[in-house]
């Protein structure tokens, strides 16, 4: 017999609502030990639910859902040993300092003193916070306060641990070290399963991806097998006024215009023959272009190649 | 470790968290008891002098005039600092409630009652360190009460049953709160009771209505008590009503917060 290692996360058939809003419509999906899954998808698609589902704060109206072997809803108490969670919105103690939130957490996951003592300076160690430790982080700078939150999150050694748009609001710089920081979490052999809305992020993170859209995963499969699914980013052009945003529109064979900003998007490559194409046809119409941008594939791109629609918040833009 | 025994660690590490942001956070602490100082110094300066004629003797404690009404306010002032004070609980709660940090300690596997019991503790302590500084001040205006050490453990005693009830009641209302700024006006009504009751004037000048209200609401019972204990009017009765509203505010908030904290599971 081989040994099958338990999966980390297994979500299955999880629904929710809020009043009338259905936010998780049927969701299924299995995260394996030791690897990073990436939940890819706009605001409002349900990924904040899913984790808070996931990290026993609200619980789902039906569908069951087990992480490291617990069941959220019988076993709660056995979910929160096992995770860390680092949420959208700092979870940090703004009037204490550093080294006092770390510490109040080694506290609360009752490692003893000494040992307690130890895990604070090792991870404001790694964490590069050891000059900042005795400051109140309501003077951290925004990537200083998110790396605490995240040292927070790993002083009780979790074994799964769910990131919560981890990179959004950051500045590139800060972006980059905390990418680090997640790879190396994941060498050490914890299970993480993060949500973000950058392609990106996913790409260089995580092992499989799932793009979730309106409450349900409309994608599912590693990175490289998501992006054969992407024609390869797309074109955007702009114009001066609306006649001739829609007469381009009607001429291109899937443009979705935008007639707030009076651009059209164009899916597809920037190679050069379908460069010149498009560029004739719009001669040929005599539709007078502002300007032309080639843009690499980005959530939009993904989004309209998996669901055949734009991504909700260009819908309302 | 037992379950008990890592409620209490966890109580405890919450306790000190909550004592060390009082630390860090001390204007609003001032802020609270500058409010029952503010009164003292009104009533008795103010309105002391004219206000004084209207008590007999037994109230006076031997003295006249503004003295004499320091001596007969100051017990009802004691207990609008404990009222001032719990306005601090529920903003503090709010804080929490409102912030991200809470969501972490839910997400956590430690004793669900230690949140609020840290707390309920740590504004136990805020109370009391306000009481120091007002009853500091009304000795420093000339305040000497002639109680007995029995009557002193008495009156802390009181002080500190009647403060946990409201501290609970605080904390309920800052969970029940949506906002900081809805925690830190809720409890307002806390320190305008002290003016409805016996604290300030004897209850018999008060029109029928009114009367029956002041006599039976909660400050004016413990008012009476600590007045009694402090300066020697008689207690009567007040003494055993006093603490039977301490106990079921406490209770009644108690069981209410902890539904509200249970319950309030944000979207």
């Amino acid at each position: 017999m081989t040994h099958t290692r338990q999966p980390a996360v297994v979500v299955s058939g999880v629904r929710k609502s809020f009043g009338e809003t259905v936010v998780l419509d049927g969701v299924d999906l299995t995260v394996a030990e030791g690897t990073i899954f990436a939940l890819l998808g706009p605001n409002g698609a349900g990924k904040t639910t899913i984790v808070r589902i996931l990290s026993t704060l609200i619980s789902a109206d039906s569908g069951t859902a087990r992480v490291a072997g617990h069941d959220v809803v019988s076993d709660p108490d056995g979910v929160r040993a096992s995770i860390g969670v680092t949420g959208q919105f700092s979870a940090v103690d703004e009037l204490l300092t550093g080294k006092e939130n770390l510490q109040l957490m080694a506290d609360l996951n009752h490692l003893g003193r000494a040992a307690g003592r130890a895990r604070v300076g090792e991870l404001l160690d790694r964490f590069g916070l050891v000059d900042a430790a005795a400051k109140p982080v309501s003077t951290y700078s925004g990537g200083m306060r998110r790396r605490l939150d995240l040292a927070m999150t790993l002083v009780g050694s979790p074994r799964v641990i769910f990131l919560d748009e981890p990179t959004t609001g950051l500045d590139p710089r800060s972006r980059r070290l905390m990418w680090d920081d997640i790879r190396e979490l994941a060498a050490g052999g914890v299970t993480i399963l993060l949500t973000t809305q950058y392609l990106d992020e996913a790409d260089e993170l995580a092992d499989r991806i799932a793009v979730l859209d309106n409450g349900r995963i409309v994608a599912e499969g590693t990175p490289d097998e998501l992006k054969r699914r992407i024609p390869g980013g797309h074109v955007r052009l702009r114009f001066t006024d609306p006649r001739a945003l829609h007469a381009a529109a009607a001429l291109v064979d899937g443009a979705i215009p935008d007639e707030e900003r009076l651009v059209l998007r164009v899916p597809g490559g920037g190679d050069v023959a379908s460069l010149r194409h498009l560029l004739e046809q719009l001669d040929d119409a005599r539709i007078a272009v502002e300007e032309l941008s080639i843009h690499s594939p980005d959530l939009d791109d993904v989004f309209f190649a998996v669901t055949g629609q734009p991504t909700l918040e260009q819908e309302a833009a | 470790m037992s379950t008990l025994a890592y409620t209490i660690s966890d109580s405890t590490t919450m306790f000190r968290r909550n004592l060390r942001r009082l630390q860090r956070y001390p204007s609003l602490t001032l802020l609270l008891v500058g409010m029952p100082i503010v009164f003292l110094l009104l009533f008795v300066y103010v309105f002391g002098g004219q206000l004084s004629h209207g008590l007999g003797a037994t109230y006076l404690g031997g003295h006249t005039g503004r003295a004499g009404y320091l001596n007969y306010v100051t017990p009802g002032i004691l207990l609008m600092t404990v009222a001032a004070s719990v306005q601090g609980t529920a903003i503090v709660v709010a804080m929490d409630m409102t912030g991200g940090i809470i969501d972490r300690f839910r997400t956590m596997a430690i004793a669900r009652s230690a949140v609020l019991t840290g707390h309920v503790l740590a504004s136990l302590v805020q109370s009391l360190l306000g009481i120091g500084i007002v009853l500091g001040v009304a000795v420093a205006l000339g305040f000497r009460p002639e109680a007995g050490v029995l009557d002193w453990l008495a009156s802390i005693g009181l002080l500190m049953l009647f403060a946990f009830a409201l501290i609970w009641l605080a904390t309920a209302l800052g969970l029940a709160a949506k906002s900081v700024e809805t925690a830190s006006n809720t409890p307002m009504f806390l320190t305008l009771l002290p003016f409805l009751g016996t604290g300030f004037v004897l209850l018999a000048t008060l029109p029928t209505g009114l009367r029956q209200f002041a006599q039976y609401q909660p400050f004016s019972p413990a008012t009476e008590t600590l007045r009694g204990l402090l300066t020697g009017t008689p207690i009567g009765n007040n003494a055993v009503i006093a603490v039977a509203w301490s106990v079921s505010i406490a209770l009644a908030s108690c069981l209410w917060a902890r539904h509200l904290y249970t319950n309030s599971r944000t979207a």
